[in-house]
């Protein structure tokens, strides 16, 4: 109070009252560090103010205009554990972003920043210090290994088509990312498109290439329009299309966009489409390397791998082989989804443990729950279960326990998890997917639903595992392209983690987690219940009988298993087995 | 057409821009707007901390937009840069941000219940 008294009496002395108006209100929250006062229009927030202070505020910032900074507030460390950056947390703590090293710094529809971030150096070293072979051999040295699922040396697959013969060949970005669950491309594309072109324009020099095509799903509006924003500041600068930073380099790139099918991830599927045909899967060899877009060769790289590129051109190979393991080089980013507590993207030096990811950097399965399996590689994975969780993720590993590392969508799993649903649910969308050139894979997964639905429904026989093992091994083996190669994954793997499931569903007629529907049934426990009727009222099937005030009953023939009653309860009478 | 020299120096020129460095007096103020944080809201954080900044007529002062960030699930994400230092702000609504504007870029002092610490 006698602050406000001397404020009003100093403002007056300095004949300020017409435009100054102090006044008094109420508890800021800051109790701790007052007398406080805040000024308007700023919002300046003094705190720990003194009588002998006020003659300072008025004539320097009420007269002035000049924040007196010694009153400012000014957080005290120590006070309390809170952390400020991003960079400090358990989350960010483990990650090593080389593919991200971008995403969430700079503005991606700048391409100075993207500059100041040493973009196009590489590009810029490439054209004047290095040959062609110079490039590849780089690339082998690194070790990188394609991040779009299959792992295959990247700089083995420049070599192959570097060394064709041909005026005309082509540069393609895999970017249409159909794995449910995956979103680490979109983030690149969203966050950093350059990075994309400069590589690409790397490679078209490696071997030898002068126009590159992006693929991108239509699904990936926004990806687009920032890849559009990256294509005209790039050529405007001159980075893109013709006398690249006047060296005599042609190359540009041009986007196509995708139309909604999975299939089309699939690299011979995918040039088929931009060939402008449907997209349906061709005969290898001859590999695209040899012969690929339009009959040309053609190399075909995944977002991911075309982001690690520029990095591994300015630090040199030994960098990137400094990071991973000895036969999977580098990081790889996993996209982070299900039930977990830090969902979100995660960038990771090959070698983290899933245990790491899962508990630390992912935070742990939240309410509780226990952790039970983790799916990689989507549709055509596999999942980890929770007794393998020491498993240090790389290539080679994963499919040594019957997984794959796939893009880098990762559904983690809990306890509530029937595995036998999980396994149903990738087949429905393989199912879906499917091209139909095949006859394995357009009838073999079909088939593959079909028994799952059978075991899930309550009607599974002990032969149905029998013929699913049959089947997958057909499916594996007479495929055309690599998904209906791997279609039968996640059926194989939770068969071999999680019989005791299937088992279950067969012989029980029981879904241990409690999710196949058709296998559950609902109860009232007469103990508890109190005849409300609330029950019986919301049943659509009526199913439930019974007299006002006394226990009810559930007829399990008429039941429908909706759960209207067991959500209606409020006597905790209704379980569900 | 930009050649070597040229692109070294917008990245020299950049570099101060981006807050890379300790001795950058000014404040650079960056808004998650991948599909993660528009999905979520970061649209109108994002208008609300452009008007706060101009209405307030605050100098040195940069507002921009950038990519995912990667922690998605706290979305929209807004980080300060200051001095070589950087701040994380979650779950931020327009109303949040206002509050943020006035109290750390005006006064410097961090909104503590709105960083990544307090919300993990």
């Amino acid at each position: 109070m006698e602050i406000l008294d001397a404020l009003n009496a100093e403002i007056k002395k300095q004949g300020l009252e017409n435009e100054v108006h102090a006044m008094m209100t109420g508890c800021f929250g800051l109790c701790a560090v007052g007398p406080n006062i805040i000024v308007y229009p700023e919002g300046a927030f003094y705190s720990h103010v003194k009588i002998e202070d006020v003659p300072e505020l008025v004539s320097e910032h009420l007269l002035k205009g000049r924040i007196v900074k010694r009153l400012l507030y000014s957080e005290t460390l120590g006070e309390d554990n809170t952390i400020k950056s991003l960079d400090k947390t358990q989350f960010y703590g483990k990650q090593v972003r080389v593919a991200l090293r971008n995403c969430g710094v700079i503005n991606p529809e700048v391409i100075d920043e993207y500059i100041a971030r040493d973009g196009y150096m590489a590009l810029a070293k490439v054209l004047t210090e290095m040959k062609p072979q110079e490039v590849i051999d780089v690339l082998k040295k690194s070790g990188l290994r394609g991040r779009g699922g299959a792992g295959f040396p990247t700089g083995v697959k420049w070599s192959f088509a570097a060394v064709q013969n041909n005026p005309v060949k082509y540069v393609c970005c895999n970017a249409d990312e159909g794995d449910p669950g995956a979103f680490m491309d979109r983030s690149v594309l969203e966050g950093d498109p350059h990075v994309v072109l400069e590589a690409m324009t790397i490679a078209g020099f490696a071997i030898g290439a002068h126009q590159g095509y992006i693929y991108v799903r239509a699904e990936y509006p926004i990806a687009v329009q920032r890849l559009n924003i990256a294509l005209k500041q790039a050529r405007d600068y001159g980075l893109l299309g013709k006398n690249i930073m006047n060296t005599g380099f042609d190359f540009d790139i041009d986007i196509r966009l995708g139309a909604g099918a999975f299939v089309c991830g699939e690299e011979t599927a995918l040039m088929t489409s931009i060939e402008g045909k449907r997209g349906e899967p061709r005969v290898r060899p001859p590999f695209p390397a040899v012969k690929g877009l339009f009959g040309k060769p053609t190399i075909l790289n995944n977002v991911e791998t075309w982001a690690n590129i520029p990095q591994i051109i300015l630090k040199g190979a030994d960098w990137f082989a400094s990071m991973g393991t000895e036969k999977s080089k580098g990081t790889k980013v996993f996209a982070l989804g299900g039930k977990i507590t830090n969902t979100g993207l995660v960038e990771i030096p090959m070698g983290t443990t899933l245990r790491e990811i899962i508990e630390e950097i992912g935070g742990g399965c939240p309410n509780g729950k226990k952790f039970k399996a983790a799916q990689t590689g989507g549709p055509s994975g596999g999942c980890i279960p929770a007794s393998l969780i020491d498993t240090p993720i790389d290539y080679d590993n994963l499919i040594a326990i019957g997984s794959m590392m796939g893009s880098g969508g990762m559904i983690v799993m809990d306890e509530d998890n029937c595995m036998v649903d999980i396994a149903k649910f990738f087949l429905e969308f393989t199912v879906d997917e499917s091209c139909g050139k095949c006859t394995a894979c357009r009838i073999g997964t079909r088939r593959l639903h079909e028994i799952l639905e059978k075991i899930t429904s309550g009607n599974g026989e002990m032969e149905d595992l029998d013929r699913l093992e049959e089947l997958c091994k057909y499916i594996k083996e007479n495929s055309l392209c690599a998904l209906g190669q791997t279609a039968p994954n996640p059926v194989i793997s939770t068969m071999r983690y999680f019989r005791d499931e299937y088992v279950a569903h067969i012989k029980d007629k029981r879904c241990p987690a409690g999710v196949c529907k058709k296998l559950l049934s609902f109860e009232i426990d007469p103990a508890k219940c109190k005849g409300c009727t609330l029950c019986a009222r919301r049943c659509p099937a009526g199913a439930i009988t019974g007299n006002l005030r006394e226990p009810h009953v559930i007829d399990k023939s008429k039941c429908i298993k909706c759960g209207a009653c067991l959500e209606g309860c409020k006597f905790g009478a209704i379980s569900k087995k | 057409m930009k050649s070597i020299e040229e692109l070294k120096a917008i990245r020299d020129r950049m570099q101060s821009t981006l807050n890379l460095r300790d001795d950058n007096k000014g404040i650079r103020i960056v808004v998650g707007m991948a599909t993660c944080g528009i999905a979520a809201g970061a649209r109108p954080v994002l208008a609300a901390i452009t008007e706060e900044v101009a209405n307030r007529g605050l100098k040195d002062v940069m507002v921009t937009q950038t990519g995912c960030i990667g922690i998605c699930r706290l979305e929209p994400v807004v980080e300060v840069y200051r001095g070589g230092e950087k701040t994380t702000y979650v779950k931020m609504t327009a109303e949040r941000a206002r509050r943020m504007v006035a109290e750390d870029i005006v006064n410097g002092h961090v909104v503590t219940e709105f960083t990544i610490g307090a919300n993990q």
